[in-house]
């Protein structure tokens, strides 16, 4: 199932399918290893529309919620 | 002279190893973004004097930041370059890598955090990372020093690129590179990385970071107190009092010379704070007053900072943050702001837009207290307790949100979204966390004593002449009127350019109301930054941007010192 970082529910992994954005926020993204091909595990997000923390290569990454709404993942079931 | 340029990703440690190389002091954290500048070193190879250049990190070559900026227009200026790689996040690393080989420059890579990769089960072949680059590749620890004497060893093997790939498959090339190099052993989640989970979710990071806040606050107010209370109050009454009360004898008890060395007599004996003479006050203030709570600050700082929580609570509050046009990461140059202005408009280099930096250097400057003026409002303040201090930073801490969401809106430009990774916990390394302690406390007393002094021979001076009387005439109306403070306040405030804790100091004298004090401290904090503050934040906004700043912040404290005039005025 494909699901933005911002739709998965907390503990939820997959891969990064895209990222629907401008080339500025792909390249951005792409500097922290979120780029299509990567697992990405949702570690969780703030309260109130706040950053998205996200885990990539073993590292903690906090995601603005703008921006995480944009990067599509395909979920394992 | 040969130049060595110290290249790498943001929090890779490229501070420690150009420390490590010249010896020289300079402030490493655990955090993306401690260096915003390039900062240069020396150090000899054989023979050869060699110029070393730290450079603040970068992902890419393609910079976001202006502190990005900086390394790419320095890049062209190196003759060999040693890329600092972080061996615990080897993969984004090599991104930076492959491009600074495509460069044409003369590369050395250095695989730091070497010893945190091991302990992480992290396993890399650097010989085989050698063949396939083509380049001498070195692993170190910067904090403890191994490796440093071999990367030093192999900068003469530095070459130009000899790795090719296309520009296109960069990724997949890293790919097979890391496939080629790296083994990770399984392993479980480290009770740091729990901690991490926990600082960082709402639910468990918020009451976190305000209980950290509030241990924070009183152990600096402790250990604060506990040295002016204990040690250097006692010193300066029994050992330099008597010391100086001969010295007044020698001088004659009067007369020019003596005022401005030893100051006013109050009752026949050197009274510290209200004397105001260069070697009394002068020396008391900065050394008594500031320095214990300045080294009290720097020393919670630091730990928070080599620990890396500081891009936590950014995290926590940039929803917060959002609403004064800034995002989380601003919370950086506002913490560091309270220990001194200047390192704080610095770092408003890590915000990506114009209106971020703006916002954020404007808010320091008018709302945020630097350590130095705290430590004296609290001695003016602190002796009403509660009903005195919660005043006047209740008061900076309504301006700072309300002048925020109105800059937010007025000013023209993007906030874009908060995109940062966390650094990992660390357990701080003693040795770089005293040196570092003890680089600010060193420059704190070499640059700020020398200015105090000279504020305090200029008071004198200008009193004599009779200026400050004349310009506090002309502004009567104002300072009188408006805020309510006696036409000797002025004093302070033409003095407040040059420093603010010698500013609120020469408050004490003057017998102000519980009420004065208040308006005096919220005013001196936010007209305008001290002089040193000024120059910096001149030079990073620019001259139009930096007029409109002082204008938002002469206007701010005239309104807000008039309203609290007003205000208190109804209940003091």
């Amino acid at each position: 199932m494909i699901k933005s970082l911002t739709e998965m529910a907390p503990g939820e992994s997959g891969f990064i399918l895209s990222i629907e954005g401008g080339w500025g926020m792909a390249r951005r993204l792409d500097a922290l290893g979120v780029r299509p091909g990567k697992r990405v595990v949702k570690a969780g997000a703030q309260f109130f529309r706040g950053p998205v923390m996200v885990t990539v290569d073993g590292r903690q990454i906090a995601v603005g919620f703008g921006m995480a709404g944009r990067v599509m993942v395909e979920v394992a079931e | 002279m040969r130049r060595i340029l110290l290249m790498g990703n943001p929090n890779v440690g490229k501070s420690a190893i150009f420390s490590r190389l010249t010896g020289a002091d300079v402030i490493a954290s655990n955090y993306p973004g401690t260096t915003v500048e390039f900062i240069k070193g020396y150090m000899r190879i054989g023979e050869e004097r060699v110029e070393v250049i730290d450079i603040p990190g970068t992902y890419t070559l393609e910079p976001n930041t202006k502190a990005e900026e900086v390394a790419v227009r320095m890049l062209k200026q190196g003759d060999i370059v040693v890329n600092i790689v972080d061996a615990t996040c080897l993969e984004r690393n090599l991104n930076l890598t492959l491009q600074l080989l495509k460069s044409g420059k003369p590369v050395v890579i250095n695989l730091n955090i070497w010893d945190s990769a091991c302990h992480h089960g992290i396993k890399i072949d650097y010989q085989r990372l050698e063949q396939i680059l083509g380049v001498p590749v070195v692993p170190t620890c910067a904090l403890s020093g191994e490796g440093i004497k071999e990367l030093v060893n192999r900068f003469k093997d530095a070459k130009a690129n000899t790795f090719d790939y296309e520009e296109e498959k960069r990724w997949a090339t890293i790919g097979e590179i890391v496939d080629q190099v790296q083994e990770v052993a399984h392993r479980h989640h480290t009770f740091l990385e729990a901690l991490s989970d926990a600082t960082i979710m709402p639910l468990s990071g918020i009451p976190i970071a305000i209980l950290t806040g509030l241990v924070v606050f009183g152990l600096i107010r402790f250990i604060g107190e506990y040295l002016i209370g204990y040690i250097m109050e006692p010193a300066f009454e029994h050992f330099w009092a008597p010391l100086m009360m001969r010295f007044s004898i020698f001088l004659g008890s009067q007369g020019f010379i003596h005022d401005i060395l030893i100051g006013q007599l109050i009752e026949g004996k050197i009274d510290f704070l209200q004397s105001f003479g260069a070697l009394t006050t002068g020396l008391f203030v900065p050394l008594a007053m500031v320095l214990p709570y300045v080294f009290a600050f720097y020393l919670v700082l630091s730990v928070l900072e080599d620990v890396g929580y500081l891009p936590r609570v950014g995290v926590l509050i940039d929803n917060l943050m959002h609403r004064l046009g800034l995002h989380g990461l601003s919370i950086i140059p506002m913490m560091l702001g309270l220990g001194c202005n200047v390192p704080g408009a610095l770092a408003t280099r890590i915000m990506e837009t114009r209106k971020e930096r703006f916002i954020a250097a404007t808010l320091m400057a008018i709302a945020v207290p630097c350590m130095a003026q705290i430590a004296m409002i609290m001695g003016l303040v602190g002796k009403y307790g509660v009903s005195g201090l919660a005043p006047v930073f209740v008061s900076l801490f309504l301006v700072w949100l309300i002048l925020g969401s109105i800059l937010k809106s007025v000013v023209k430009g993007e906030t874009p979204e908060i995109l940062i990774e966390m650094p990992p916990y660390r357990i701080p390394y003693y040795k770089a966390l005293t040196k570092k302690v003890w680089i600010r406390i060193r420059q704190f007393t070499t640059e700020a004593v020398p200015f105090v002094l000279l504020g305090v021979v200029l008071i004198n001076v200008l009193y004599t002449l009779g200026i400050i009387q004349f310009i506090g005439k002309l502004a009567s109306p104002v300072v009188s009127g408006v805020l309510g403070l006696p036409v000797e306040a002025t004093g302070a405030l033409i003095i407040g350019f040059l420093r603010k804790d010698v500013a609120v100091g020469m408050l004490a004298p003057l017998g102000l109301s519980l009420k004065q004090l208040i308006v005096a401290s919220v005013v001196l904090t936010a007209y305008f930054p001290c002089v040193a503050t000024f120059a910096v934040l001149l030079r990073e906004l620019g001259l139009k941007d930096m007029t409109k700043s002082a204008l938002i912040m002469i206007a701010t404290a005239l309104i807000v010192g008039g309203l609290l005039n007003l205000v208190l005025g109804m209940f003091l």
